[in-house]
């Protein structure tokens, strides 16, 4: 799948160019806060549970379920109506925003807590997007 | 000293002479007309102001120096659309710490216009514009309703159900000349109208307008000296959770609600049965639901039943955004202001369409997308 052009591109910053790096790559890079053992997102430099600056990046699995959408109706750069702005319950726990692929925009096809997985997209040489199809065998 | 209910209170409060479409109107004089007919409620000049509060993108400097203003506190608190919640709680605190003792509070927004209003999407390099604007969301009827399916889902809400605050809210626009849509609607009228973005219909989106609200504070002590009868502040709360909506910790609950909300009652000292009137700032149909479950009114889940079954209608025990709301009065993007305009009006026993016998309200507000919240009690009794 390809993107169409107009898209809003993120600019990565220092304290998140890991994961648009890893993204690049085709992985789904999120943090852990080693004194808990909890993961956590969008990208930081210290764990959102204690302050700490002892955490780690680690690989994430891809997988996760459709948590919640909207099934946008009007028309906006870079994007062709009707389409779906979802957030996603990865696997480790924590959620991201994110498009649903290879799924009809429908409510009918997008089912909440449905099996999904990451299907990495590249917007530029330097963007790849997290977006997410439905689990094969799922 | 801890601050006690009714130790603050409102001594002026309206609205800019004209809501809704207003041309002739840049942002900043929307919040000076405002400004003006506050101060002429109280029978005050802007000489006797020693206090000032408003929200970005209009600065507080730009306002003192248009009203002219000689302020000896000043915030500029910015959290969305109840940060005018927030500046009663800390306009109140500043007068009881001795800081000022008359504060203006404004509220100015070409929303319709859009005269001066500066639109800001989000900058590319912050965590929204990176991990929520490249999947397509454009403002916020794409946003806020984004936990509404995983709502529906966990208490069984229906489409129905979600129409009928829409409806309901317009059987009280219906008794306000100044709202902006007062035909009566049914059910079938939202699930017609049109698809924005699913699960929400164009009538269960707020509206975009053009106005402005400005409120006068100062103690109770000095209170009884001004024309209007004193709306006394006997507590108020207000906390913050995200700024993006896919982060908010649990899709069927604000977590800022649930802070800002009983911090209210605490100080304020009152029970869910002494709440004669409620408003919850109403961007989408959803907030109501959010809002009675979050302050405690109802348990969680059972928001639905209870709107469905009338209490916050026109003649039900807990009268519910009287005005008609952001759904149906008005909604310039920062609807708090509006939202205060109403209690202080109910507690008044002055609002278009009141409520007989009102002593307390409560007046909670959202900003962003379930980004803050602020809860202000109010009542016409100094306890």
């Amino acid at each position: 799948m390809s993107l169409e052009p107009g898209r809003p591109r993120p600019e990565p910053t220092p304290e998140t160019r890991h994961f648009w790096d890893g993204a690049r790559e085709g992985k789904l890079l999120l943090q852990r806060c080693k004194d808990t053992g909890k993961a956590y997102f969008p990208p930081r430099p210290f764990s959102p549970y204690t302050g700490s600056r002892n955490v780690e990046v680690f690989e994430a699995s891809g997988r996760a379920t459709l948590h919640s959408y909207v099934i946008h109706h009007r028309p906006v750069p870079g994007f062709k109506p009707p389409y779906a702005i979802a957030v996603v319950e990865l696997e480790e726990g924590p959620r991201m925003m994110t498009n649903i692929v290879d799924c009809p925009q429908t409510p009918e096809a997008l089912v909440l807590d449905m099996k999904l997985e990451v299907a990495f997209t590249k917007m530029d040489d330097e963007i790849t997007l997290p977006l997410f199809r439905p689990a094969k065998g799922a | 000293m801890t601050i006690k209910p009714g130790e603050i209170a409102i001594v002026g409060a309206a609205e800019s002479t004209r809501i809704g479409t207003v041309p002739d109107m840049s942002q900043i004089m929307l919040h000076a007309d405002a400004a003006l007919n506050a101060m002429a409620d109280a029978g005050l000049k802007p000489s006797d102001i020693d206090g000032f509060a408003c929200v970005g993108p209009m600065m507080p400097q730009q306002l003192v120096h248009y009203l002219g203003i000689t302020p000896k506190w000043v915030d500029g608190t910015g959290v969305g659309g109840c940060s005018f919640m927030l500046h009663v709680r800390h306009a109140a605190a500043a007068i009881h710490a001795g800081y000022c003792s008359t504060v203006l509070i404004t509220h100015g927004e070409s929303g319709k216009s859009r005269i001066n209003a500066t639109p800001r999407p989000p900058e590319p390099q912050s965590l929204q514009g990176q991990f929520e604007m490249p999947f397509g969301p454009m403002g916020p009827p794409t946003l806020f309703p984004i936990p509404v399916l995983r709502y529906m889902k966990t208490y069984n809400v229906t489409h129905e159900h979600l129409a009928q605050v829409a409806v309901v809210q317009r059987e009280w626009a219906a008794k306000n000349p100044r709202a902006a849509f007062r035909d009566p609607i049914t059910i079938e009228d939202v699930l017609n109208s049109r698809m924005i973005a699913y699960p929400f219909r164009l009538l269960q989106c707020c509206l975009v307008t053009d106005g402005g609200g400005a409120l006068i504070l100062t103690s109770a002590d000095r209170a009884k000296d001004f024309p209007q009868k004193p709306v006394y502040i006997l507590g108020s709360g207000e906390s913050a959770e995200a700024t993006m909506v896919s982060q908010m910790q649990d899709f069927t609950s604000s977590r800022a609600f649930r802070v800002a909300g009983p911090e209210a009652f605490r100080m304020a000292g009152i029970k869910h049965g002494d709440v004669d009137h409620l408003m919850i700032y109403d961007a989408f149909a959803h907030l109501p639901l959010y809002g009675l479950e979050d302050l405690g009114f109802v348990e969680r889940g059972a928001a639905k039943d209870f709107i469905w079954e009338g209490h916050t209608r026109p003649g039900g025990k807990l009268p519910l955004n009287t005005n008609g709301g952001g759904l149906s009065y008005t909604h310039t993007g920062m609807y708090g202001m509006f939202a205060l305009q109403e209690s202080v009006r109910q507690v008044r026993g002055i609002a278009p369409a009141q409520v007989p016998g009102v002593e307390i309200s409560v007046c909670h507000g959202v900003g962003g997308m379930f980004s803050a919240s602020g809860t202000v009690v109010l009542s016409n009794q100094r306890p």
